[in-house]
């Protein structure tokens, strides 16, 4: 609590990307027990068309109190010692188990997977995923929950406008958000001397071999696309090809180094990249470690991602899930959490109780929550907002394997 | 009753290593047989529809990577051999009461985890890093030189990795031998080198059959070295099938690769059993 570099709440909360923080660990009990739950003679198709509201309502039906919840969330997402959840507690006298067991969209679906389809409970009643690929395959695949609004009043209450009813999960059917964060560029200030602003940096070939794109489908699309001055979220078949063949270009040409997952901010903090796509918490805590990184949404713009929670088909404590949820949207709370993983809030109200909160501070607690306050990547602007673009989320199986066959011929020949 | 106990016993004593085989690998591998003919995508569902085809694809859109690992796995495995046979023969010949400690010294890294140890060297090998940083400021390397991000950092990494599994059994095979033999060898008036040739080396082939075998299937297979190590152009067919499966969730494709890797690896190592004399592959691993 002295240096603010040092300060623990200003560093834990920064350290991971939630996006996509790919790990190289091959889930092999996930995956032999994919295997066999496969078996023979093919695989049922289970797509499912959104719930109507009746039936929503009757799920709900005579659905009651646990006095237990699991929640399964990614790893520095909640206060080492789960205050948060332990008020949840008191207040309503229901147990929580708190697990730290997703670091990727991809693999914690590929694992779940088979689990869902062959109707087993995953043993989670809360689980937050980015409103990415696997997001709107559980969707489609029928794997969620539809969600009860009228036991949501303090989302209703206190979201953001820009939080509710998103592109990604119209009227919030299956989804409330639980944090948000940018993809932008990152780069090492000890070798790029003029500031970054176009993401036309990223094609430039000054910086020939230095260059780190992503190694994640979507992301890396979602630049090209940007960089082309299409919108993600409205590009076309014809954009993607297009896009693809910019980034195919820029791999050919020799510009890019690598394709990175979570290990870009080590390649670019150490200088192996100059400048890289990167997300917004890693390089904020780089800075505050005293790294040479800067970040930056580019003038084209950069992306927004929200991870989300929901409640999986086969919970066993939907109510109690709900419960918590809600809860986790008490202002009060929303800032604790905001306090500690430093990313972007669906709350609005918490930046107001923040800097009340600093107001009573001193010295350097109170520069440091101040800096969180005064910082776009925590608190962004409306100006910072219109730079943002969702994700693209194609979600037809054939769309689907089109566009990942694209993007992964980039990263992957 | 007291013979039938008796035959029945070794086989009663295998069970539970026949239910593991069966449970872990026949149950599994035939799932995976199955699920490589299928056609159709998450979405609709998996259909068994015996589509051979899927291998032709699979091989033609990665026949590169596969390719390419085969020859990262092999390259790997002929630079192991070169380290591993003269550590392991000085070990066994020359390292007296220190041999335990020797061994341990080798195993050490292996209390660290295998990623771990792979970013390490991401860590060495920086641009401007620990080693390259001041050969580039005295001017020894050009500014743009870099080992990360290329096949050599790949190879290297796959060496590094799984080097003690190449040192390990050689050592065995050369600890085994009867050092009475290469005293009759010299009895015999053979040279050093004659002793080593004639009689060293072919005691030791079934320890470098072993080892060649314990590096070259899983360094050709593996993806975390060109994942963490490795460029633009240095994905391995690891990284594909891992892809594959968890991110495109494209079942039938993934497995598709994984047999063919598998019946390339086996057609490979029984040619090189064919090659090294050894009859019976099995006889010479189990030496």
């Amino acid at each position: 609590m002295h240096d603010p570099r040092t300060s623990p709440a200003f560093l834990r909360g920064m350290t991971q990307s939630r996006s996509v923080n790919r790990r190289d660990v091959f889930r092999l009990a996930g995956l032999s027990a994919a295997g066999l739950a496969l078996s023979a003679c093919g695989v049922q198709g289970q797509q499912k068309a959104a719930p109507k509201p009746s039936e929503v309502a009757d799920f709900w039906a005579g659905k009651q109190k646990n006095g237990k919840v699991v929640f399964a969330n990614w790893p520095e997402y909640m206060p080492e010692g789960r205050e948060p959840l332990k008020k949840f507690q008191q207040e309503t006298g229901i147990a929580f188990e708190y697990l730290e067991v997703i670091d990727e969209n991809a693999s914690f679906f590929g694992k779940s997977e088979p689990q869902l389809r062959a109707g087993q409970p995953l043993g989670y009643d809360i689980i937050v995923m980015t409103n990415g690929t696997q997001f709107a395959k559980m969707q489609a695949l029928g794997y969620l929950v539809g969600l009860d609004h009228k036991q949501l009043p303090n989302f209703a209450a206190n979201a953001a406008p820009k939080y509710k009813s998103p592109a990604y999960d119209p009227n919030n059917t299956y989804s409330i958000p639980y944090t948000s964060g940018m993809t932008g560029i990152a780069y090492n200030t000890k070798y790029v001397k003029d500031p970054i602003k176009s993401i036309q940096a990223l094609f430039d070939p000054k910086y020939k071999g230095k260059v780190g794109m992503m190694a994640d489908s979507q992301e890396i699309a979602n630049f090209g696309l940007l960089a082309l001055g299409v919108a993600p979220e409205q590009a076309t078949k014809a954009d993607w090809q297009k896009a693809a063949d910019l980034l195919n270009k820029q791999r050919e040409d020799g510009i890019v180094r690598k394709y990175y997952d979570q290990d870009y901010i080590d390649a670019v903090s150490k200088g192996d990249v100059w400048l890289t796509m990167g997300w917004s918490g890693d390089v904020f805590q780089r800075q505050l470690a005293g790294e040479p990184v800067a970040f930056v949404v580019p003038e084209e713009g950069g992306t927004i991602w929200t991870d989300n929670m929901m409640i999986p088909k086969g919970a066993a404590n939907p109510v109690d899930a709900l419960m918590l949820m809600d809860y986790l949207y008490k202002p009060e709370i929303a800032a604790e959490l905001t306090e500690y993983i430093q990313f972007v809030t669906p709350v609005p109200a918490v930046k107001e109780l923040l800097s009340t909160k600093a107001a009573g501070l001193s010295g350097e607690d109170k520069e440091a929550l101040e800096a969180m306050i005064e910082s776009p990547l925590i608190f962004p602007s409306e100006a910072d907002y219109a730079k943002l673009h969702g994700y693209i989320s194609p979600v037809q199986a054939a769309d689907q394997q089109a566009f990942e066959s694209l993007f992964q011929a980039v990263t992957q020949g | 009753m007291r013979r039938v106990r008796t035959a029945a016993a070794p086989y009663l004593l295998a069970l539970p290593a026949w239910i593991w085989f069966g449970v872990f690998f026949v149950v599994p591998i035939a799932a995976m047989a199955s699920v490589s003919l299928t056609t159709g995508n998450l979405l609709e569902g998996f259909q068994q529809t015996f589509s051979f085809s899927n291998y032709a694809d699979a091989i033609g859109q990665y026949h590169t990577q596969m390719i390419r690992s085969l020859v990262y796995g092999g390259v790997a495995t002929v630079i192991m051999l070169l380290l591993a046979y003269p550590m392991a023969y000085w070990i066994a010949f020359k390292g007296g009461r220190r041999k335990s400690m020797y061994l341990f010294l080798l195993l050490l890294p292996f209390f660290v985890s295998f990623v771990l140890r792979t970013i390490s060297w991401g860590f060495l090998l920086a641009d401007d890093g620990i080693l390259f940083g001041p050969l580039k400021s005295a001017g020894l390397l050009p500014a743009d030189f870099h080992v990360l991000a290329t096949e050599f950092a790949v190879i290297g990494g796959l060496v590094y990795n799984f080097l003690p599994f190449m040192v390990l059994p050689i050592y065995v095979a050369l600890e085994r031998v009867d050092p009475r033999v290469i005293e009759a060898a010299y009895d015999l008036y053979a040279s050093r080198w004659a002793a080593f040739r004639r009689v060293v080396l072919p005691l030791s082939l079934p320890g470098v059959f072993a080892g060649v075998l314990m590096t070259f299937v899983p360094a050709t297979a593996d993806p975390v070295n060109a994942r963490v190590l490795g460029g633009t152009g240095n994905t391995m067919i690891g990284n594909i099938i891992q892809t594959e499966y968890l991110t495109n969730n494209d079942y039938p494709t993934a497995s598709a690769l994984s047999f063919t890797l598998m019946a390339v690896l086996l057609v490979g190592i029984f040619v090189y059993a064919r090659s090294l004399g050894t009859e019976n592959v099995l006889e010479a691993a189990a030496r």
